[in-house]
């Protein structure tokens, strides 16, 4: 591992006045500078901020503090009975060792698993070294990304928590050299396009505070199906977020978040278009599963994407629809 | 240096005590220069230690090098294997992900498991149920049992393989790992 100076942040200001890298539960950044794929030349210790562990609820909303650690969210009483899909989400992933250190906002910032990205033997990889080109196109690129892509990168976003955030509208709290700013999570993320090494809207030295979910009474009726290679500590090949408001057979309202199988989290918004006011029936859920991959570009390894994507969220919208609630 | 080393000249002693060597206020810089040491307090099976590190020290090769409490294993030192599991304030993390300096808590070891010389329920379990072959595994796979017992994941056979697939076990003792943690989940509730 490179040399850094190492530094303990004691409040949100002073922390992003520093110029460096944050570090909250290391799991994702230790990791990625021993394979010399991250090089910070500072290290700020975030872990001391008072505060940002809080999980406060309210009538109007959730607000789940950016420290706040996987296991604690997931186990939280009112996550499990409101919001079953961000419990779900947090507990499919990672190991029981993982969950306990890792944070919610390092969680969403984590870095993908492409084996080029994670591998400094590959030169080409134009997260790492934009321009370089990207090893996975014509590689071994069989848990790539099928939405999303570009001729410039086609890694796997491989977090879980975060579909579950862009199934319930969330927002994302900052704080940063300008200020406080609070905004859709969804728009956090964006797809490689030009410059994969961009990979969030964050600006230099802004840090993530809090995730706030809106109150949603039939977000009850949520779930999160997670698909993989092991059953147990694997990252998925395809998943999917579903929250349901279900007015008997018919779907008054629906969202759609897909995993494993896109660049960024993933709303499938077209596919909730088809759903939405409708009977929810397996044909239904079918002509869903169809749109949301019609715009899917495979690369070889993963051509089975699109249909194992497609099947996993006909099995997750059956499911959701029936859940005892 | 910190107290309680033995220094028999085993290999893993000689070793262990010419890395501390290296780390005393005479000796040379380290890799990242003197002025970059860090002073950490770390408190591990009830004592306090206060080490002089490099910042890039991980909790594990803190308490393998510095500490010489050897019984926390190094395998994958990515975070995969679970080998480096240890309880922080009774949580159980992996100490290869952790920076020495950024640990706020007590630490509990392989080492600190055992009371008055008798064995945690755990431990006894494992030899009991042949939970292990070669055993490098073994330190972490009992850390991470005693607290998956206590957060209450120890209900039935599925949930003891769910929450312990952090553990990786080359040899494949996971069917023995299993009932060792049946066998002392009643008494280590107690622990």
């Amino acid at each position: 591992m490179r040399a850094f100076t190492f530094s303990r942040a004691d409040n949100p200001i002073a922390a992003t006045k520093s110029v460096g890298t944050f570090l909250a539960g290391g799991t994702t950044l230790l990791d990625l500078m021993k394979l010399d794929v991250m090089r910070p030349e500072r290290v700020i210790d975030i872990n001391g901020l008072a505060h940002l562990d809080e999980i406060d609820t309210n009538p109007h909303e959730l607000r789940l503090g950016a420290l706040a650690r996987m296991s604690t969210v997931a186990r939280h009483p009112i996550v499990v009975r409101d919001y079953p899909v961000i419990s779900q989400s947090l507990l499919l992933a990672a190991s029981a060792q993982i969950r306990n250190m890792a944070t919610l906002g390092g969680n969403v910032l984590q870095r993908t698993r492409c084996s080029y990205f994670r591998d400094v033997g590959w030169e080409a990889c134009n997260k790492r070294h934009p321009g370089s080109g990207c090893a996975a196109l014509d590689g071994n690129n069989r848990k790539h990304a099928v939405l999303g892509t570009s001729r410039n990168c086609i890694a796997t976003y491989a977090g879980d928590f975060a579909q579950a955030l862009i199934a319930l509208d969330a927002s994302v709290e900052t704080s940063g050299p300008q200020g406080v700013r609070r905004f859709p999570f969804a728009a956090l993320h964006v797809a490689p396009a030009d410059d994969p090494a961009v990979e969030t809207t964050l600006h230099p030295g802004e840090l993530i505070m809090a995730f706030i979910v809106p109150a949603l009474p039939f977000a009850r009726r949520s779930l999160y199906l997670k698909i993989r290679d092991r059953q147990s500590y694997e990252f998925a090949l395809a998943s999917v977020a579903v929250v349901l408001d279900l007015d008997g057979e018919t779907s008054r309202d629906v969202r759609i978040a897909l995993g494993g199988v896109a660049t960024k989290p993933w709303r499938a918004s077209e596919a909730e278009n088809i759903l939405r006011n409708k009977p929810l029936d397996e044909a239904a859920a079918h002509a869903a599963a169809q749109v949301a991959f019609k715009g899917a570009v495979t690369y070889g390894a993963n051509d089975f994407k699109p249909e194992l994507g497609r099947r996993t969220l006909v099995r997750a919208l059956l499911e959701a629809k029936a859940l005892e609630i | 240096m910190s107290p309680g080393l033995s220094f028999d000249m085993t290999r893993r002693n000689l070793l262990g005590s010419s890395i501390l060597a290296s780390m005393a206020p005479t000796e040379p810089a380290s890799a990242a220069g003197r002025d970059s040491a860090l002073n950490i307090m770390l408190e591990v099976n009830g004592k306090p230690h206060t080490l002089q590190l490099d910042p890039r020290t991980t909790l594990l090769d803190a308490l393998r090098e510095h500490l010489n409490l050897t019984g926390t294993k190094k395998g994958c030192d990515h975070g995969q294997c679970g080998a480096c599991t240890v309880l922080v304030n009774g949580e159980r993390v992996l100490s290869c992900l952790i920076l020495a300096a950024s640990v706020r808590g007590h630490i509990t070891t392989i080492e600190g498991l055992a009371r008055d010389g008798e064995l945690h329920p755990m431990q006894q379990a494992f030899l009991d149920q042949d939970a292990f072959q070669c055993g490098y595994c073994t330190p972490g796979q009992i850390l991470s049992a005693v607290a998956c017992v206590r957060e209450g994941h120890a209900g039935s056979d599925n949930e003891i393989r769910e929450y312990m697939s952090g553990n990786l076990c080359r040899c494949a003792a996971y069917p023995n790992i299993v009932a060792a943690i049946k066998q002392a989940a009643p008494q280590t509730e107690k622990t």
